[in-house]
């Protein structure tokens, strides 16, 4: 087994632009054991191509095992006890009548309560039992008595920016951001770090000047698996099946809690059911398991049901996002300011400047964002943070400048987005929509009315160095590849397959992939859009080494140079001769002992400064995203909007799979025109409860909701690493509530300056434009 | 979830045997399973009657329509000579739930489900409903209450069927080991200021043996509408139910039923007399709009809802006449 890393490098051409508009070469040092670059998806066979999910039979048949569906011998169920109050002091917890419950084994209270004996949001875990049946859980559950001293609380937003508003934190001087009453900040930013130039004097000098209010709501991940785990504690060790989206970090996390070696631990997530960034923890459900499974001495499984997964698992921010635009009288900006608070209940992140800061060029950004506590649950990641939020306010008000100018929204903005992949997303998505026979805002009449808008989004390329994998080939000619990365959902494991499948010259479905399982080589989290650009290089660059390894052994055999062979359909193939040739499995039947395999880790970005001495994670010097436009109609008699076709341009540098890239981005524009017209996670102000901790009264887009959606990927390669992969999951879902925003404006003439677009709220805003 | 018992009934006479404190009558069990696994019921038995084979099944003959009251909503909806007679009831059958749904409730169930105010399905909340104090959506998250009759408690009747077959003037067949009792549905439903721990008449020991609409006048045309936030699976905002009987292009009589926004299905008198001798036309059909909704009382966050159901009555009146 040999690890393939060194910092020696060599000069390599390889292809950068946009396939079908301007693609060109560029050299670049690339790191010494690095494969050749890949040429373009046209020159390849499996990579780029639209290969089926090789594990989709297994999940549509229900045959792929999930966290939920482990049964383990002895495994005991648990349930969690969590506050019923949105504030409140826990006096005593008497949790001896629960474990005298017959079938129970287990009790845990989380040890954070000694120290802060308080719960600050209705729903918060306080405790967890484990019994033999889910039914004797529940049971017990309901015999832990908790003698609360409720408190006061606040949830709603304004209220809680109020200087007498119930506290959720006590003051802490060594807050790295100050904190006020429970408003923590504003921060200031600008692109990329700090403000740029001065915003505020510029606005006072712009001659055009756009000036609204927008807000947005709290959106729950709502993930189709609930969160959970099985839970199988062994003295010393452990061994987890986790609902997660980062087995490494679920593991890491572990290993601190408990006090034990990494190496002890195995997080297995061979299948998973959704996360959208609110499962890259342990989780306070992780936690009890495990002390259960500790004190049991069984393996215990908490899956949460519907109602605990609505109130304790996380949820997007709410948003009040002020945002001023400054522009010349001939379309240039000169300035954008946002001033912008939001809640994530106990959490923070409620920021939404990103696109603000990224989106277009301007010379004076300034962004100051401020977080405001509540006693409602906690925000976490949720699919790009901040940025939904951010584009609904950014995208409606470029265009509010282009019609105050009387400038065509997208060409305002070629005017101020020099980035080539954008615009050429903004020509190509004009044409399929019929961008050219847009009517002006508000000119379409009657009791139906139509309009298209569009809107676009950026998302940031991460680089994780800490991404490996290892790929076999054995004596039968098997070819396997294994690493920890898990599947969010979005396909890596046929992405993999694909890899390996070009490399060694064989049908992807004949590879096996292991992955979720943090017994094999480090991968990383699936967040930030990062899976893909992460895991894909080495799993080329390892399987480069087996390609390398097993022509050597082929090669006398052909009695020919390895550098003459080639691997292609399932055959080791003498290049000037293709009649001469074996097949793979001949070959592989001749190599050493055992196998072939060879690991291999993700290299530094080709052409890039590495990242500092011990830094595994950075940020790519490219950004990706995309531009969509939607096509709205609009019952004036009713409010309803109904979205009936979006069209999505999107680039993720080379398109591995473009048929698993697609269902990414119909699943972000339908979760994004979820967003934009139903989604709302409702608490009652007086009562400080979420009133919908469901999924029929927490709304969200089903089929008929689902428009015509056409999705067009741009080639776009950057020549940063063996594959020169990117991500899509986020900027998939980005634009789309601003293009529906602005597709309702110029179908109605008028604004929509809060989330959802309810009918309550469009006939409101009917209502003004009508008076 | 609680631990229950669970029977089937062969017959009627078995099931009724089987009534009384601690057990409750399953039908589909849609919404009596979601109550169970929320909390809010726990019987000590259910009586399954969906293997009562005489409730289950549509006739239709020169005196009227019968439905069974284990009829699911599927073969209401897609009952054809109870489509070309009885048009609203098919509509709002075909519009209730989703089709996984549909497939397994019943006409019976849809007609006796309890409350879906959200106050009442979240188990904290100790209203008025469930015998506690007061209304919390009163002052509240009420942008889907009522906007009629919501002084007491602001929840709005949920049943699709239960909206046509007020305008068709539904008996309802309630047996008991004493005998039957027929009920209108127009008394069948009770509102708050009754009692606000029931929606119905039905009596503990009591079964919903029939639902019996007597055949409408010839020339009676009718239509159903409700207008949903989300087209799948989602509850009305506000639904309509219009039976016009039309002679030489007069309205002889007008049923105007509103759903979804009072505690019962809400009969809009001033809508029918706005119609009643009056010629179908855009100008009548919104004058009997306006007439239905004047009276309207909505809450902090539910106005909007009078112009939606504005909207849809309108409509609905447009489109059963045609």
């Amino acid at each position: 087994m040999t690890e393939e890393t060194s910092r020696k490098t060599r000069p390599e051409t390889l292809t950068v632009g946009i396939a079908g508009s301007r693609l060109t070469t560029t050299q670049r040092e690339v790191p010494a054991n690095d494969p050749p670059p890949l040429p373009p998806n046209s020159d390849l066979h499996v990579v780029g191509k639209r290969v089926p999910r090789i594990d989709g039979a297994r999940i549509v048949t229900g045959a792929a095992r999930y966290t939920a569906d482990i049964r383990l011998p002895g495994m005991l169920y648990a349930r969690m006890i969590t506050s019923p109050h949105p504030h409140a002091r826990i006096a005593s917890i008497d949790t001896a009548a629960a474990a005298a419950c017959p079938g129970v084994r287990a009790v845990h209270v989380l040890d954070r309560y000694e120290k802060d004996p308080i719960v600050r949001y209705a729903g918060q875990p306080v405790a967890a039992v484990a019994a033999v049946s889910q039914a004797a859980a529940d049971e017990a559950a309901r015999l832990v008595r908790i003698a609360w001293e409720p408190l006061p609380f606040v949830v709603d937003v304004e209220s809680a920016r109020a200087a007498d508003a119930p506290l959720v934190y006590p003051p802490n001087p060594d807050d790295k951001v100050p904190r006020k009453g429970n408003v923590r900040g504003p921060v200031k930013r600008g692109p990329r770090g700090k403000p740029a130039g001065d915003a505020l004097d510029a606005l006072a000098n712009s001659p055009v000047v756009v000036d609204h209010t927008y807000r947005t709501q709290v959106q729950t991940h709502a993930t189709l698996e609930t969160h959970g785990v099985v839970a199988d504690w062994q003295p010393g060790s452990a061994i987890v099946y986790a609902s997660t989206q980062a087995t490494v970090a679920f593991r890491d996390e572990l290993a601190e809690v408990f006090g034990i070696p990494k190496a002890r631990i195995r997080i297995i997530t061979e299948y998973m059911g959704g996360g959208f960034g609110s499962k890259l923890g342990m989780g306070p459900y992780g936690v009890l398991a495990l002390h259960l499974s500790k004190k049991a001495g069984r393996p215990v499984r908490l899956m949460l049901d519907r109602r605990e997964e609505q109130r304790c698992t996380g949820n997007r921010p709410s948003s009040v996002q002020h945002l001023r635009l400054g522009a010349t009288r001939d379309g240039k900006l000169t300035a954008i300011h946002l001033s912008s608070y939001g809640t994530g209940g106990v959490g923070g992140g409620a920021g939404s400047a990103g696109p603000a800061q990224n989106m277009y060029d301007c010379p004076n950004v300034e962004t100051e964002e401020a977080d405001v506590f509540t006693h409602a649950g906690p925000s976490a990641a949720m699919r790009a943070p901040g940025h939904p939020q951010g584009c609904f306010a950014l995208e409606q008000s470029i265009d509010a400048v282009a019609e105050k100018l009387g400038i065509d929204p997208l060409r305002l903005r070629d005017l101020n987005d020099s980035n080539a992949a954008r615009r050429e997303e903004r020509r190509i998505g004009a044409e399929m929509i019929g961008w050219s026979a847009r009517h002006k805002p508000g000119a379409d009449k009657g009791t139906i009315r139509r309009g298209i808008g569009a809107a676009q989004s950026i998302w940031y390329r991460f680089v994780r160095l800490d991404s490996a994998c290892e790929v076999r080939l054995d004596r039968e000619g098997s070819v396997e590849i294994v690493s920890a990365v898990q599947d969010i959902g979005t396909g890596i494991r046929t992405v993999l397959a694909q890899v390996v499948a070009e490399e060694l010259g064989i049908d992807p479905r004949g590879v096996i992939v292991r992955i979720g399982d943090t017994s094999f080589p480090a991968g990383p989290s699936s967040g930030g859009s990062l899976t893909t650009g992460s895991i894909t290089p080495p799993a080329r660059n390892a399987a480069h080494g087996v390609r390398t390894q097993l022509l050597e052994v082929a090669a006398p055999l052909l009695k020919a140079d390895p550098a003459h062979l080639d691997l292609r359909e399932g055959r080791v193939v003498v290049k000037s001769d293709p009649s001469r040739s074996i097949s793979l499995r001949e070959a592989a039947a001749k190599i050493g002992p055992d196998q072939i395999a060879v690991r291999a880790r993700r290299s530094e970005d080709y052409g890039t400064p590495p990242l500092p001495p011990g830094q595994t994670s950075g940020m790519g010097l490219e950004i990706y995203g995309g531009v969509q436009f939607a096509q709205v109609a609009v019952d004036t008699g009713t409010g309803a909007i109904k979205v009936e076709r979006v069209v999505a341009v999107h680039d993720c540098a080379r398109p591995m799979n473009p048929l698993t890239i697609e269902s990414q981005i119909k699943g972000g524009i339908i979760q994004g025109i979820s967003y934009a017209l139903f989604e709302d996670r409702t608490l009652d102000a007086n009562a400080g409860l979420m009133v919908n901790p469901n999924l029929e009264m927490y709304k969200i887009a089903g089929s008929r909701e689902t428009p015509v959606i056409d999705v067009h990927l741009l080639e776009e390669y950057i020549g940063r690493t063996s594959t020169d992969a990117g991500g899509i999951g986020e900027p998939a879902t980005i634009p789309t509530a601003a293009a529906v925003a602005n597709a309702v404006h110029n179908a109605l003439g008028v604004r929509m300056l809060e989330l959802p677009m309810t009918p309550d709220r469009v006939l409101s805003a009917l209502r003004t434009v009508r008076s | 979830m609680d631990r229950f018992e669970y029977v089937s009934a062969t017959t009627v006479a078995e099931a009724l045997a089987q009534l009384g404190e601690g057990r409750q009558v399953k039908a589909g069990g849609i919404d009596l399973l979601d109550r169970m696994k929320e909390g809010l019921s726990s019987p000590k038995r259910i009586v399954n009657i969906r293997t009562i084979s005489e409730l289950d099944g549509v006739e239709i003959d020169a005196s009227g329509l019968t439905i069974g009251p284990t009829t699911t909503l599927a073969t209401v909806a897609a009952h054809e000579p109870l489509r070309d007679s009885y048009r609203a009831i098919a509509d709002a059958a075909r519009a209730a739930a989703t089709p996984q749904i549909r497939n397994v409730a019943t006409a019976g169930g849809n007609l006796l489900q309890r409350p879906r105010c959200w106050y009442f399905r979240e188990r904290d909340f100790d209203c008025l409903r469930k015998g506690g104090q007061g209304c919390f959506a009163q002052d509240g998250a009420n942008r889907y209450h009522a906007i009629f009759g919501n002084d007491l408690c602001a929840m709005v009747h949920p049943s699709d069927l239960a909206v046509p077959l007020t305008a068709f003037d539904a008996v309802l067949d309630l047996t008991s080991a004493k005998g039957t009792r027929k009920v209108p549905i127009s008394t069948f439903y009770v509102g708050p200021e009754t009692d606000p721990t029931r929606e119905t008449d039905l009596h503990r020991d009591e079964l919903l043996t029939a639902i019996r609409v007597p055949a409408p006048p010839p020339g009676t045309r009718s239509a159903y509408f409700k207008q949903k936030e989300k087209e799948s699976a989602d509850w009305p905002l506000a639904g309509v139910a219009v039976a016009l009987q039309i002679s030489s292009g007069v309205v002889q009589r007008a049923s105007v039923v509103l759903g979804a926004v009072a505690a019962t299905p809400w009969r809009s008198k001033p809508a029918e007399a706005a119609l009643t001798g009056r010629a179908i036309d855009e100008a009548a059909a919104r004058r009997a709009a306006a007439a239905a909704v004047a009276d309207a009382k909505p809450l902090a966050w539910n106005g909007y809802k009078v112009a939606v159901l504005e909207t849809i009555i309108r409509r609905t009146i447009l489109e059963a006449a045609s």
